[in-house]
């Protein structure tokens, strides 16, 4: 369990300005940035340093360099949280405001919960009573946030994949406490040989997630756009253009894509993930409906839609449903297939949809530079809500990883050290809960049930 | 006495009904404590019975009664007069999970305690069931007995146990009856529910007992007890109790049994719905485990003495409601049970009992002043489950009589507290049992230091003596010495030394080294270190054993006392009882339902009821700190 009093997060919208401040609360605000923070002139010491002064330097993760950055340290109680703080001003671009985060939190802070600064401020005094209720109310809404989105922008396979970890857990757990329990029915001897297998194995599966974690292949970042449109109005052409490469197959055949394809890209500095979807239609395919049911899952949940039209064809009831579900979004319309015969214009469309419509060409890669442009209006006219919680998210499900992966150690060790196995359950405890805080499940009354579902025990 | 209405009317501080083990602890304690207690009971030749298993203590459970025993109770007392045999559990595994259980004569368990009991001040013992509560606006005044006899008190504890509405069931059989075919208790429900009281209905059962001279022991296997017998209760002489031991005996169940038992099953009054009531997961019915475990193709069968001079023994394992000629069957089926004779039928049991969420952590009712409860009553299972909350419950009675606050020991002070904790804030759907494993800081909740935790408590509420208390603080002061000598006591690679690191298997000393750093490496302990200890005070093995532990363990022990640091915070934030929380903007709809339901008494309380987020929790910590900033201006 991670009781650290000291907390941290990213304190600035992440946008493409490339301008990140990684803030900093509680009494080891400035022994933590010690361990990191290497001040240009040599003879700063950084457990010195004045209040409100502004220090030029390098942050370091152990001996790798990560930024150059401003780093402002305010002594309580003249902090926003009344608590000692410091600031880190980072100018190498968004991934590296993260890279220094992880440093942080690495270094004995723990990830803020969402409205904790504010709720600080709040219990040290610093904020006017009255605005106490609006405070309950920012907590309430922002927690409300965080969990849906760290759920949403989790990936379907990385949520599987620690649930299934969670239970092989709980299973050892339970077996344990179950012998501690009841000695004289279910022995252990033997167990510590059998446990460190399972454990190393489990030890790999969570360094895997960290790595995946590290190449940004766990949450989605970005602007969730979801690719919608009929079977074969050219959904995956138009993927592969925007990424420039083969990734979805591209057949004639109608309903090839059959599950959602993923893909992450920078678009004149914007971070987009983009989405292709299952044709929308009417079938009875099972494959296939799934993959529609999910398409359809997506674009409710998705920041921007791209709808895909045939423009050689006349618009079908498929068209007219995915209309229905692009009213209320972010949408533009792409009437794909310019270079054949159009049937349909883009007036008609502009009118039936309301959305800003694109004439394109997938296979002459026509209206490209059009698309970028709509969505870097978009982004900077502010009307595409940018998710920043996500950067904090995805280091808070980092850091629960990196701890689930220490106490998974500290159980082999135990194994090693022939400690007696109720010590084995401790830190496979501590495993259990840092996973279950990343799919957002709490421990309850899971062990209980565990044991008496899956041992015999008790006379 | 009312010359009026020729009706019996007296006049008590505190009235206990029931007089099992809740009952008991809860009467002495409140007499103990110096006010004039009644303590009723069906039956006087029942007291402090021990209607299932013959033992007390195991794991866990030992924990409650070495804290039971540290606070002043009596369970502790009473097994170490009457143990016929004594196993320290777990003792392979960790400090933590020791757990002590003995076996007990069942006739003499009750027949000391009825001479404890008998032998108290204050304390007056009533054969009578009692059927109605006498509450005037939401405050205890007394009870009503059956015969109409009115008995006045300023607080009462309930400690029923399984005697509400009993129902006793085997087969087609179903008596109206509580254990033995004692009495049952049949009035009083309608009376809790009258009072708003919300009814819960459990069942819990029992195996049979059998004729000693009727069982083949040569196909057992004999379980010994410890050589060394150590002691329950912290004021005992371990030297005064080394005794000759009764043995137990382990056989087993095979596929004939689990047969015979499938073939019956449409018999089984579990299986056919006659019994509502819901059962214990953790002491399931024989026919229960055959059922759900079908895989296992055989289940221990634990032979237990009911007694030193009884030939009726315990068939631990074994419990069931199956009709009697399917018991037979079955039972003789067992090796070594071929031509056993059933004394008492196994049976199951249906009660009444109360959902705790009611209860204050004191165990006083939320909306009934002065009316505390215990034991299966409460919905837990066990006797030491029962005789720990009775003491708490009898403490708080008496401290509510003299205006006193009550106590409550929290989840980083007791096992105790895990338990009071976990019955008034958890929905339970089943009968509560204590387990290691509920206890989030059961590294520092360890049988061996229940005096160091708790003598102090025992002594301030006033049922632990000065010269014990005296003794504890001697010890604790012994402890912290040692472990300082021990961490200032620096070892050098001498010959001697290293000599005596090779033959223990030891890495050898490249440097100086502490010798409580030696104490931590796994291959040494306190014990083997003394060869290389010259300087070493003599000390008792009781004081040796915690020099051990902590520094052995000493990692660990931090994390654990760090994170009940934390765990305090919360715990120190009161919640007053009257607050609105549907005027809490910011809460959760399920949260304000949950907290307005159940009332917790602080944040803590409040963060582990099930459906209130940490989200909730920040938003009542703000919420609390614009309360106090109001109050202040």
């Amino acid at each position: 369990m991670n009781t650290a009093n000291t907390i941290a997060a990213i304190a600035t919208a992440m946008s493409s300005s490339g301008i990140g401040i990684v803030r900093i609360s509680g009494e080891e605000a400035l022994e933590i940035l010690s361990r990191i923070f290497y001040p240009a002139k040599k003879d700063y010491n950084v457990m010195e340093l004045k209040s409100h002064t502004v220090v030029y330097g390098h942050i370091y993760d152990g001996d790798t360099l990560i930024d150059e950055v401003l780093v402002l340290y305010m002594k309580r109680p003249h902090s926003y949280t009344a608590e000692d703080t410091v600031e880190i001003d980072c100018h190498g671009g968004v991934f590296v405001v993260k890279k220094v985060l992880e440093a942080v939190l690495k270094n004995g802070a723990r990830p803020a919960e969402a409205g904790e600064f504010t709720k600080r401020a709040f219990l040290n005094g610093r904020i006017d009573l009255s605005q106490a209720e609006a405070v309950m109310e920012l907590i309430d809404s922002k927690n409300e946030y965080a969990m849906k989105s760290s759920l949403k922008q989790l990936k379907g396979s990385v949520s599987e994949k620690i649930s299934s970890l969670r239970e092989r857990i709980l299973y050892e757990i339970a077996f344990i406490e179950s012998a501690l329990d009841d000695p004289e029915n279910i022995p252990l001897e033997g167990y510590g040989e059998r446990l460190k297998e399972a454990v190393e194995a489990m030890e790999k599966e969570v360094d895997n997630l960290i790595q995946s974690a590290d190449n940004g292949r766990m949450v989605s970042e970005g602007i969730k756009t979801v690719i919608l449109g009929k079977p074969n109005a050219g959904k995956s052409s138009v993927l592969n253009l925007l990424i420039g490469e083969d990734r979805a197959i591209v057949t004639e055949i109608a309903g090839t894509t059959r599950d959602t394809l993923e893909e992450h890209m920078m678009l004149n500095g914007i971070s987009l993930n983009i989405m292709d979807t299952a044709g929308i239609r009417n079938t009875e395919d099972i494959v296939e409906k799934i993959g529609v049911k999910r398409a359809m899952d997506n674009a409710e949940d998705a920041d921007l839609i791209l709808f895909v039209v045939d423009s050689s064809e006349n618009l079908t009831e498929d068209d007219e449903r995915i209309m229905q579900i692009i009213q209320d979004k972010h949408a533009i319309v792409l009437l794909n297939k310019s270079d054949l015969d159009p049937i349909i214009s883009k007036e008609e469309m502009e009118r039936k949809t309301g959305k800003q419509v694109i004439s394109f060409s997938a296979k002459q890669e026509e209206g490209l530079d059009e698309l970028s442009e709509a969505i870097t209006d978009l982004f900077f006219s502010g009307n595409l809500d940018f998710n920043d919680e996500i950067y904090i998210t995805s280091a808070r499900q980092k850091n629960a990883l990196v701890k689930a992966s220490e106490s998974l150690k500290q159980v082999n060790d135990s194994i090693k050290n022939h400690m007696s196995e109720d010590f084995y359950s401790i830190d496979l405890m501590d495993a259990y809960e840092a996973l279950g805080t990343i799919i957002g499940e709490a421990v309850e009354d899971d062990l209980v049930n565990e044991i008496f579902s899956k041992f015999c025990m008790g006379k | 006495m009312s010359g009026k209405n020729n009706v019996l009317k007296e006049e008590y501080d505190v009235i206990v009904i029931g007089a099992g083990h809740a009952g008991c602890e809860a009467a002495l304690a409140a007499a103990r404590l110096g006010l004039e207690t009644i303590m009723f009971t069906v039956s006087v030749d029942s007291i402090a019975l021990m209607p299932c298993n013959p033992n007390i203590g195991g794991s866990s459970k030992g924990h409650l009664v070495r804290e039971l025993d540290a606070l002043g109770g009596e369970m502790g007392v009473n097994i170490d007069k009457t143990f016929i045999q004594s196993k320290m559990l777990n003792r392979s595994k960790g400090p933590a999970v020791h757990s002590l259980r003995a076996q007990a004569d069942k006739q003499e368990y009750t027949r000391q305690m009825r001479i404890t009991l008998e032998n108290t001040d204050h304390l007056t013992i009533r054969q009578a069931e009692v059927s109605e509560l006498i509450v005037e606006n939401r405050v205890l005044k007394g009870v009503k007995t059956v015969s109409g006899a009115e008995y006045y008190g300023k607080a009462a504890v309930l400690a029923t146990g399984v005697y509400l509405r009993a129902r006793c069931i085997y087969g087609n059989v179903s008596n109206p009856t509580g254990p033995n075919g004692l009495q049952a208790a049949t009035h009083l429900t309608d009376s809790l529910i009258k009072n708003g009281i919300k009814m819960y209905r459990f069942k819990t059962g029992t195996p049979a007992r059998v004729d000693k001279r009727s069982i083949d022991f040569s196909k057992m296997e004999e379980q010994f007890g410890d050589e060394k017998i150590i002691p329950f209760s912290f004021m005992t002489d371990p030297k005064s109790i080394q005794r000759e031991q009764v043995s137990c005996w382990l056989t087993y169940t095979n596929e004939e049994t689990h047969k015979i038992i499938r073939d019956n099953l449409d018999r089984s009054p579990l299986f056919s719905g006659f019994i509502e009531g819901t059962g214990p997961r953790y002491c399931p019915s024989i026919e229960d485990k055959v059922v759900k475990f079908p895989d296992k193709n055989r289940h221990q069968v634990f032979i237990e003495p009911e007694g030193e001079y009884t030939n009726e023994m315990y068939l631990g394992g074994m419990s069931s409601s199956l009709p009697e000629d399917v018991q037979y069957d079955m039972y003789r089926t067992v090796p070594g049970l071929e031509k056993v004779n059933i004394v008492r039928n196994a049976y199951a049991i249906e009660y009444d009992c109360i959902d705790a969420r009611q209860l204050y952590p004191t165990l006083e009712f939320r909306e009934i002043e002065g009316l505390y409860s215990g034991g299966q009553f409460n919905g837990s299972s066990g006797y030491e489950e029962a005789a720990a909350q009775g003491l708490m419950a009898g403490i708080n009675a008496a401290r509510k009589v003299k205006g006193l606050e009550g106590i409550v020991l929290d989840r980083s002070q007791a096992y105790i507290g895990v338990l009071i904790d976990d019955l008034v804030t958890k929905e339970s759907h089943e009968p509560y049992r204590m387990m290691t494993s509920r206890a989030e800081y059961r590294l520092l909740l360890r049988q061996d230091n229940a005096d160091l935790r708790l003598t102090e408590i025992g002594n301030k509420i006033g049922l632990v003596g000065e010269e014990q208390y005296k003794s504890v603080l001697k010890k604790k002061e012994e402890i912290e010495k040692e472990i300082y000598r021990l961490e200032h006591t620096t070892v050098g690679g001498t010959e001697k030394v290293q000599a005596f690191l090779e033959k223990q298997n030891s890495s050898l000393l490249k440097n100086g080294i502490t010798m409580a750093e030696l104490i931590k490496r796994p291959e040494l302990s306190y014990e083997i270190l003394k060869e290389i200890d010259p300087g070493r005070p003599v000390l008792s093995d009781a004081v040796k054993e915690q020099v051990d532990i902590n520094l052995k363990y000493e990692g660990y022990i931090k994390r654990q006392r760090s994170q009940v640091r934390q765990f305090k915070k919360l715990e120190g934030k009161k919640l007053p009882s009257d607050m609105d929380y549907y005027d809490i903007k910011g809460l959760r709809k399920e949260a304000m339902q949950k907290l307005d339901q159940l009332k917790p008494v602080n944040i803590g309380q409040a963060s582990r009821i099930s459906g209130v987020s940490p989200a909730d929790i920040s938003v009542l910590l703000v919420y609390l700190e614009q309360m106090r900033e109001i109050r202040r201006s």
